[in-house]
């Protein structure tokens, strides 16, 4: 059993490469989460050019191939605005949060929409600003509704951050096809890889929908309705 | 040199080639992806036993993995237990297994959303089983994916790009080519996604159409709660 053996050789080095992979997928979903609800809140109370510009946003970053939104960023973008000193980790942690915001604020929009309109009309008439409103009265229940929905980007995101191997970020398929070139053992070190990539997504999905479990609102949410 | 010139006579051209091989993809991978999502979709929900089995593992492992590790499992990992793909066949083998298991979810949702009384009607009709399902069940079931299979569609015109990954020059690798050939990465990589843009644009609204071209009065989705 060699390539146990050169598994367990190169373990820390694996580690380093899942650590990583969930340092992108955080830093994205904490980036996508805290763009893309303003942008949600934007598309459904904001003004016309606000909805303009946001539904531009969207079509633009969800219309892209994250292979070609991380090249222009990487390449193109960034060093043009004199950023081009960012480390590879950084940019593709925040194109794939920029990315994730777009589709982020269309899970939140449907279900701020979700939520009927006799909800804001009541909170209105009791007295609540309408920022008082959103925040105390529409929001909660949108988020608990969006959340089966926004639990779906952590594996879109987990798949999708193996492209910032394009980019040279040292994640698990970096890691992992490093070890394929050292060691010349390419199918058995692969398999591994696409083990602890399903291990990491269903192990989240299941955290995630514990999540939903401990914050549901019995008689409200998904499950009822 | 000036842009409109780089433009018109380097970019484009380039870019042009490119969207060719990154057509060839698509129109090699979309129509088996469908193909097999159908069968996978039919088999899990009424295959039984093994075959549901089978047909279940299969989408959880394609939906762990990430699309750009199958295709080096199958470009590089495969020629080492001696089964060699060019990188075009590897690129279309990938898509079609990670279109397939997708697209599978979104039929067997649909599949479920049919009343079970549409396979007891049928069969008390004296259709088969399997003919309950070929002209009962799966024309309707079908029309409701519409929406989720055309986004898989969508998905699919993004990740040919992942193919560049294994050498094959298509849109993004023509791009990223002549990008790094003259160090015009912004404006490249920025013609690159208007032809993407334009892409998906087309297919959305063409799948608008379509569902609109292929509805039934009286089954589509505003009225489906009174159904039965």
């Amino acid at each position: 059993m060699d390539v146990l053996l050169i598994l367990i050789d190169w373990f820390p080095y694996l580690l380093s490469g899942i650590a990583t992979t969930l340092g992108l997928v955080l830093s994205a979903l904490g980036l996508g989460l805290l763009l893309g609800l303003p942008m949600a809140l934007g598309q459904v109370y904001g003004s016309r050019p606000v909805r303009w510009v946001i539904g531009i946003y969207v079509w633009f970053f969800r219309g892209l191939p994250i292979l070609v939104l991380l090249f222009l960023f990487w390449f193109g973008i960034f060093p043009m605005l004199g950023l081009g000193a960012l480390p590879a980790f950084a940019v593709g942690a925040v194109v794939l949060g920029l990315r994730g915001a777009a589709y982020q604020s269309q899970i939140f929009r449907g279900a701020v929409q979700s939520i009927g309109e006799g909800q804001m009309i009541a909170a209105r008439s009791l007295g609540m600003s309408r920022l008082t409103a959103i925040r105390s009265v529409i929001l909660p229940q949108a988020m608990r509704i969006a959340l089966p929905g926004w639990s779906n980007e952590y594996p879109n995101i987990l798949t999708d951050s193996a492209v910032c191997y394009a980019i040279g970020v040292a994640e698990l398929l970096t890691i992992t096809s490093r070890m394929v070139t050292q060691t010349h053992i390419t199918m058995p070190i692969y398999l591994a890889a696409a083990g602890i990539f399903i291990i990491l997504n269903y192990g989240g999905l299941k955290v995630l929908h514990g999540l939903e479990k401990r914050i549901a609102i019995p008689g409200f949410g998904s499950g009822a309705v | 040199m000036d842009l409109a010139a780089f433009t018109f006579d380097i970019l484009l051209p380039a870019l042009m080639q490119g969207l060719i091989i990154t057509l060839q993809l698509i129109a090699c991978s979309a129509p088996f992806g469908l193909a097999f999502g159908i069968a996978i979709a039919v088999g899990r929900q009424y295959g039984g036993g093994a075959i549901s089995w089978l047909c279940k593992t299969f989408v959880f492992l394609i939906k762990g993995t990430p699309l750009l590790l199958l295709l080096f499992i199958l470009y590089f990992g495969f020629p080492a237990i001696g089964i060699t793909f060019t990188a075009f066949t590897a690129s279309v083998v990938g898509f079609i297994l990670c279109n397939a298991a997708y697209n599978a979810e979104y039929i067997r949702g649909a599949l479920i959303s049919i009343k079970d009384g549409q396979m007891i009607a049928a069969q008390a009709l004296g259709m088969t089983r399997w003919q309950a399902i070929r002209h009962v069940v799966l024309p309707q079931a079908l029309r409701r994916a519409i929406p989720g299979l055309s986004n898989e569609f969508i998905y699919l015109i993004k990740y040919s790009s992942l193919a560049y990954m294994i050498t094959v020059i298509e849109l993004s690798g023509a791009g990223k080519l002549v990008a790094t050939k003259y160090f015009l990465y912004t404006e490249s990589f920025a013609a690159v996604g208007i032809v993407y843009l334009v892409l998906v644009t087309i297919t959305t609204v063409a799948v608008n159409i379509l569902e609109k071209r292929v509805a039934i009065p009286g089954t589509t989705r505003g009225t489906t709660a009174a159904q039965l």
